[in-house]
């Protein structure tokens, strides 16, 4: 084993990578569940965004169209799910896995014919000189804008809930959609909106995977980012930075397990991809006593007559 | 304008017949689907559904009808007892993983031994090894209140992994030239799940999945935990009130499915699969959540939606083969039916009414 081939640098700029489809997903996710939603689909808008956004970027030679695309086609898959649970009324968690099982479906479709070829690549955004600086300039200002955006997303999503009279009635709708619905807010259209952002947030991260993380297309290819990122929801306690905190915590696993792959260490390769999944099982069990957080109304069926 | 108004009592008619209008309008809209990839819909959805039951062929299909029928109705049963109280398995294909390693590596532990007690005991850690996969959710659930959702999902890839290692390592074949995979256990006697009747694609699993049809009816129907199965389902403060222990029921219920998953992955890599490998799971634990939904969560539905979409599991293969049609469409097709299921379940539960709301 030969840990000195880890390069440090390399590493936290890997990790920053691994980190923004994480970032992504999970923001979307907390706004929806944030209305009072519970969408269990992440993972199928994950990999259809990814589809989109690759099968776009290699037609068009655009990456960011392909980004714009993956954002379109994740807000169209949660438009059936904003369908299935606002019009139809039904169950939320099983809307959200029949999204993910037909999301799966669809992608693996749609990507037949893209297996193998290399998209076209987004370059690094041109900070200058700043890049030139010893360890920060490696590390913070060689990325492409899409993971610059992401963080942007993060700052964008805690003011308006925070400061905004939209926050605050996106947050009111998820705290009691009675109550806001006899103030006179509009509870479906609101939940409706939350989830197209969701969707295309999702969507974005997915294609932050097949266009710069990995990047190529194979079927399954988010490999459970999408749960991942609905744990993140939950151990961010609903808060934006802890899900920023939380996805780079997951991103950095992610990378370090994946070096330790790489540096030849003693543990066989199955037991260090499992990591991510168990260190999420654990994380979920340390922070799942404390619920108070969780938006009064998540999950719940909202109908007027009620 | 169209609004809905809650039904005093769910109908009972519309609750029968959705699964079937479900089930046309996938017909419809998957129809339009092969029409969008270039093939004639009408002989598509015949190649699918009409060939394998009674095309010049069938005789071959048939069987397999049972066969892959059999482990999407076993989990299916399982899930269902859980889905009906609101406790979520989706991690079926983690245990039936873990079932058919603990199954096949107590078979091959016993190579080349010979023994009528070899298979039986193979059932049992087939059962013990989904069983225990599915009690850490439930243990997690219990004692922390963790989301059981996610946790049974992450230990599905945590299951994968464990797989690959497994078939690249412990229970790699000695004699296999180095090739990833377990020794053939249809070619071990002691611990061949083999037809019971030859070419009738009767196995021990498709009895196992014919036993815990009867034993959920009777569960649900007649015994004191069905009810309060449904209780927990309908309304959980009620259930308080009247004695259940929300904590012993989801013991029960993820116990029971991962019992059952882990069973169907015990008797098919003993049977039709013969070998670990490291893909020898196809997704059954995950369209089990469909046959469980088709099935309307009731043991009968679950049977005879378990026959469904295991034809279009073997349809889905001969339109592969015989028309050209991607595998992934008959996946698309699996997941616009439950769409459909979902979306027309309003039905049952609400009324349709034309005409401007009044106000309250």
């Amino acid at each position: 084993m030969d840990l000195s081939a880890i390069n440090p640098l390399l590493f936290v700029a890997g990790f920053l990578v691994a980190a923004t489809p994480l970032i992504f997903a999970a923001i979307g996710e907390l706004v929806v569940e944030k209305s009072g939603v519970l969408n269990l689909g992440v993972e199928g808008m994950m990999i259809t965004g990814a589809i989109c956004g690759f099968a776009t970027a290699v037609e068009t030679g655009s990456p960011l169209l392909g980004f714009a695309a993956a954002a379109v086609g994740g807000a169209a898959l949660s438009l059936l799910f904003a369908f299935l649970t606002q019009v139809t009324l039904a169950n939320q968690v099983a809307s959200g896995l029949s999204l993910t099982l037909f999301g799966l479906g669809l992608s693996a479709l749609i990507g037949q014919s893209y297996v193998g070829i290399k998209p076209p690549r987004l370059g690094d955004i041109d900070f200058g000189p700043l890049a030139d600086i010893p360890v920060i300039g490696p590390i913070l200002f060689t990325h492409d804008i899409i993971l610059y955006l992401g963080i942007a997303l993060v700052a964008g999503v805690w003011a308006v809930l925070k400061f905004t009279r939209a926050g605050l009635i996106l947050r009111a709708v998820g705290e009691s959609h009675d109550a806001a619905h006899a103030l006179g807010y509009k509870v479906k259209r609101i939940r409706t909106a939350a989830i197209l952002f969701g969707g295309a947030c999702a969507g974005l991260g997915g294609a932050y995977i097949s266009l710069i993380r990995v990047p190529q297309w194979t079927e399954g290819m988010t490999a459970g980012i999408g749960w991942i990122a609905l744990a993140l929801v939950v151990f961010a306690s609903w808060k934006p930075w802890r899900a920023l905190l939380g996805a780079y915590l997951f991103g950095g696993i992610t990378q370090l397990q994946l070096n330790l792959q790489g540096a030849g260490v003693a543990i066989p390769v199955e037991y260090l991809a499992m990591s991510p999944y168990i260190i999420t099982i654990i994380v979920l069990v340390v922070l799942s006593a404390d619920k108070s957080a969780a938006p009064a109304s998540l999950g719940r069926t909202f109908h007027a007559s009620n | 304008m169209i609004r809905l108004e809650k039904r005093p009592q769910p109908s009972r008619a519309l609750s029968l017949s959705t699964p079937i209008m479900a089930v046309l309008a996938t017909f419809v809209f998957g129809g339009l689907l092969f029409a969008v990839l270039g093939k004639d819909p009408v002989e598509a959805l015949q190649t699918i559904f009409w060939q394998p039951l009674f095309g010049e062929y069938a005789f071959y299909y048939r069987p397999q009808l049972l066969i892959k029928g059999a482990p999407l109705v076993l989990i299916a049963i399982g899930l269902s007892l859980g889905f009906k109280a609101g406790i979520w398995n989706i991690g079926a294909e983690g245990q039936y993983i873990m079932g058919a390693i603990f199954g096949a590596a107590v078979g091959l532990a016993f190579y080349p031994a010979e023994g009528w007690y070899i298979f039986p005991l193979m059932v049992l850690a087939g059962a013990m090894g989904g069983w225990a996969w599915a009690m850490i959710p439930a243990f997690l659930k219990v004692r922390f209140g963790t989301n059981e959702i996610l946790v049974s999902l992450m230990l599905v890839y945590v299951a994968e992994q464990f797989l690959a290692s497994m078939s690249l390592g412990l229970l790699k074949n000695p004699e296999g030239y180095g090739f990833p995979g377990s020794r053939n256990l249809q070619q071990y006697a002691p611990a061949h799940n083999a037809e019971l009747f030859a070419g009738s694609g009767m196995h021990w699993g498709v009895v196992a999945a014919l036993i815990a049809v009867i034993f959920a009816y009777v569960l649900l129907a007649k015994h004191r935990l069905g009810f309060a199965i449904r209780v927990t389902g309908e309304a959980p403060r009620a259930a308080r009130f009247s004695g259940v222990n929300p904590a012993r029921l989801v013991l029960f219920c993820l116990g029971t499915s991962g019992l059952l998953a882990g069973l169907a992955g015990m008797f098919e890599v003993s049977g039709p699969s013969g070998q670990i490998t490291i893909d020898f799971n196809v997704g059954y634990g995950f369209t089990a959540i469909i046959v469980a939904f088709l099935g309307r969560l009731h043991p009968i539905g679950i049977l005879l939606a378990g026959g469904l979409m295991a034809l279009t599991y073997i349809g889905g293969d001969i339109a592969q083969s015989n028309l050209g049609l991607p595998a992934a469409a008959i996946q698309v097709f699996q997941g616009m039916l439950l769409f459909f299921l979902l979306a027309l379940d309003v039905l049952t539960h609400y009324r349709l009414r034309i005409g401007a709301a009044e106000a309250v």
